[in-house]
């Protein structure tokens, strides 16, 4: 299999991850909109969704990872179809992702005392999102 | 076409996110004011006398348009404890039913705690339903639980149990939610500050700071001034122990 062609796997897998993202993120947003309570079982999606970090300036924090998860679904997808622009920008955003998640993964460790299985969905999806960028062929000639 | 086809994806997908969105947050709009428990109806007053626990004349009035079995409820419940402590006379807490349709088991609980209501133990009903909340959402048979609730509070159980499906209690139920309606409450807990509404998503520090800015602003003017509604009345047992 050629560089190429691994590439373009890799990349259509990253968009379709960042797909699973987008829908996961969506349903959060709508969710914390309508104020309706999180269905995870536990109990401790209140916490985490009653929460100060659940909002950034009146907004969902949930919003925020639906924009980015379409960023990237968006940069992987042109970068499948060989816009070698959208590489750069597909690994600073999936960068800053990786960031962002590991913080709340440490809120919601050591903060917040409680997990929300449907953001701990959501950090799977970008660590696996970095797994594939860091995997990812570079452009053989 | 092979150029544009990833735009084209792209947009189908930004249009097909935000469809779905708009159609999910429809319905769950629906399923959470329908069904049937709270109305269109609107009520200028809601039900009457109004559940308060704290001193008449503070100048903070917490109101909370609460459901018994939605759990942010459940969590709101514990931090409002802990602020009775923290505030002490500064602030008293009023509550309001506001069951949704879509807690199977929201309107029975809110039907317990006021049949306790008329036997002078709203708050300790409230205080238990929430305590026990895991417990009862998920059971079949509820009113077993709230019996059992009853009795250890001391009721009348027969007369609880009368009550508890009577006309009179429905009726309080119903009136405290068309009074959230005509209030704008479209989820639970919605808190209102002194009849303002606290417009974030529940958190323990936003109510803080909602009270420490109404403490700083306010004088001691009853609750319901602004309305032209009259101070609360405490019945007998309903107030703060």
């Amino acid at each position: 299999m050629t560089g190429a062609r691994s590439q373009i796997i890799f990349y259509t897998v990253a968009a379709l991850i960042a797909l699973a993202g987008l829908a996961d993120a969506a349903y959060l947003t709508v969710t914390h909109l309508t104020g309706e309570d999180v269905v995870c079982g536990s109990g401790d999606c209140s916490v985490v969704f009653g929460s100060v970090y659940a909002t950034v300036a009146g907004i969902p924090t949930a919003a925020f990872g639906a924009l980015a998860y379409f960023a990237v679904f968006s940069s992987a997808l042109l970068a499948a179809y060989g816009y070698t622009g959208a590489r750069s920008f597909l690994t600073l955003a999936v960068a800053v992702m990786f960031g962002v998640t590991v913080w709340l993964l440490y809120v919601q460790a050591f903060i917040l005392h409680a997990f929300c299985p449907f953001c701990l969905l959501s950090a799977a999806l970008t660590f696996f999102l970095a797994g594939i960028i860091v995997a990812t062929p570079s452009t053989t000639p | 076409m092979k150029r544009s086809l990833p735009f084209l994806i792209i947009a189908a997908v930004a249009v097909l996110t935000v469809g779905a969105g708009a159609l999910l947050y429809r319905a769950k709009e629906r399923a959470i004011a329908g069904g049937g428990v709270i109305g269109p109806s609107t009520s200028e007053v809601g039900g009457e006398p109004l559940h308060v626990r704290g001193q008449p004349r503070a100048p903070v009035t917490l109101e909370e348009f609460g459901d018994f079995q939605c759990p942010p409820c459940g969590t709101a419940a514990g931090v409002i404890g802990k602020l009775e402590q923290d505030y002490g006379p500064r602030l008293r807490v009023v509550w309001r039913n506001f069951p949704l349709a879509m807690h199977a088991h929201a309107l029975e609980a809110a039907l317990a705690a006021e049949a306790a209501g008329l036997q002078g133990r709203f708050w300790e009903m409230h205080d238990l339903l929430y305590q026990n909340q895991a417990a009862w959402s998920e059971a079949s048979d509820v009113r077993t639980f709230f019996n059992t609730y009853a009795r250890s509070l001391g009721l009348d159980v027969e007369r609880f149990a009368k009550d508890s499906t009577s006309d009179e209690v429905k009726a309080r139920v119903v009136s405290d939610g068309e009074h959230g309606v005509s209030r704008g409450v479209k989820n639970t807990p919605t808190f209102f500050i002194n009849d303002r509404e606290v417009r974030t998503a529940f958190s323990p520090e936003r109510l803080h700071e909602a009270i420490d800015a109404a403490l700083a602003e306010t004088t001691s003017k009853p609750f319901g001034a602004n309305r032209g509604l009259p101070p609360a009345k405490i019945p007998p047992g309903e107030g703060r122990k």
